[in-house]
């Protein structure tokens, strides 16, 4: 298994408060990997991490090292635009913007300066099918994004993320506002899109780790307590309180 | 529709038949080791058998994981909890298989103390059975698994006319007792290969409809 992400050594802090402590993880190429733990546990903090999007938080501070193909993304000179472009990012709620679908999905390239109007359009269809959209919303591809159900949007938020080209997906409790039918749907998406990208995702839901992931990670108190392969860690974790946790016993 | 979890659950099935398969390639060998005093096919058996409790340890593993990772339920589940009960019941079969093999082996080249006619024929109905529960899981086919069941009584009818002819040898001449004595337990390990098939079906029925059913 080739690895695409190597974390090391990773410290966290807001202010004086210190969000992970010492995280060691490596993220395998074509794999996915859930990370669980507790609310506040640092899951969403460390994800963010591994594209840089705390920056944008004020106060924060990181230490250690985060290797995308062997490279430190946590160096100063990082162009972080083309670090998220690389490693595109999901969110819990689907948020898309108040524009067409069309418009959705080519807004990254263009502002990345695709102007070509067939290259765009091609660009909307890989992506959209992609996400395992495209057949819903072909012939709309100009009304508004915001008429989409709850289900189609996140997916259209994942179509605006492959629009990009990325090679790791981070998705942060992705189908946490959708109902079962639509998080089954995203779920088999992820299957199809593993073998193309790299997918590292934050959910509350230990069964969806479970269905879909190839590695989880453990967090509690802003330490990976445990990692490893999901098939192991959830038939014999090593550690009483993975234990504890996955099956019900606290949290 | 799950596909990646369709997909495990189709290998599981193949590896149970895998199973089934070379339990009953275990059976073949003991029966032709016996008859033919041929002690290679005999060590050969025994070595199959590891083969089977190999894939058992495997079969169990793999429906664990499932039940942890995928949330089985309804026919899912009680698919995955058969093959977890009836992995026993086809390696428990092997089992007596390598038990013949044994006899076989101790028996060596000494000359058998009658011909062997009725035990070759209930090897003969074991295996059948065993071939038709594989087919009954595979196809998910009750009646098939009834006809299995039914079959047992022939084997018990066998079993008790072996216990019956062994036992006026052993009358008649008490020299023969050891050989006398092996035979019986390997009529008594076909009568138990029997009955395991039929635990088997038993929950085959189970599968595929929900339904308990005892019908011996």
């Amino acid at each position: 298994m080739d690895l695409k992400i190597k974390v090391e050594s990773l410290n966290f802090y807001y202010g004086a408060f210190q969000a992970l402590e010492d995280i060691h993880m490596n993220v395998h190429e074509n794999k996915i990997t859930a990370l669980i733990g507790p609310s506040g546990c640092g899951k969403s903090t460390f994800i963010r991490t591994l594209n840089r999007m705390n920056d944008m938080i004020e106060g924060t501070r990181v230490e250690g090292s985060i290797l995308l193909d062997g490279e430190n993304i946590l160096k100063n000179e990082t162009d972080v635009v083309d670090l998220r472009k690389r490693v595109g990012m999901v969110f819990q709620k689907p948020n898309p913007f108040p524009k067409t679908i069309y418009e959705n999905v080519i807004y990254g390239p263009k502002r990345h300066g695709i102007k070509n109007k067939s290259q765009l359009d091609e660009l909307v269809e890989k992506s959209l099918t992609g996400a395992a959209l495209w057949n819903e919303v072909k012939d709309k591809l100009h009304q508004s994004a915001l008429a989409l159900s709850g289900g189609q949007q996140q997916r259209l938020c994942i179509a605006r993320c492959l629009a990009m080209e990325p090679e790791v997906l981070l998705m942060d409790e992705p189908t946490s506002a959708l109902d079962p039918i639509a998080t089954q749907k995203i779920e088999e998406l992820f299957e199809a899109l593993k073998k193309k990208y790299t997918i590292v995702i934050v959910t509350h839901s230990m069964q969806q780790a479970g269905r879909i992931s190839d590695f989880t990670g453990f967090f509690l108190n802003g330490e990976l307590l445990e990692y490893g392969e999901t098939d192991v860690l959830f038939t014999k974790p090593r550690d009483k309180r993975t234990e504890d946790y996955i099956t019900g016993r606290f949290g | 529709m799950r596909e990646q979890f369709s997909k495990e659950l189709q290998s599981l099935k193949d590896m149970f038949t895998q199973m089934g398969q070379k339990t009953r390639d275990v059976i073949e060998l003991a029966i032709i080791s016996l008859k033919e005093h041929d002690l290679g096919k005999a060590n050969k058996a025994i070595r199959l058998d590891d083969e089977v409790d190999e894939l058992e340890r495997e079969i169990e593993n793999k429906c664990m994981s499932l039940i942890a990772l995928q949330q089985p339920i309804a026919k899912d589940l009680r698919r995955i909890g058969t093959i977890l009960k009836i992995i026993t019941d086809i390696e428990r079969i092997g089992d007596y298989g390598v038990n013949i093999a044994k006899i076989t082996l101790s028996i060596g080249n000494e000359a058998h103390v009658k011909p062997l006619i009725d035990i070759p024929k209930m090897a003969d109905l074991v295996k059948d059975m065993l071939k038709l529960t594989i087919e009954s899981f595979e196809q998910e086919n009750i009646n098939m698994a009834k006809a299995v069941i039914q079959m047992d009584e022939q084997v018990d009818l066998l079993y008790s006319k072996i216990n019956q002819d062994l036992q006026e040898i052993m009358a008649n001449n008490p020299a023969a007792s050891k050989q006398v004595t092996s035979l019986l337990l390997i009529g008594r390990y076909f009568e138990r290969m029997a009955d395991h098939t039929t635990n088997i079906c038993e929950r085959i029925i189970f599968m595929v409809t929900g339904d308990r059913i005892d019908i011996c």
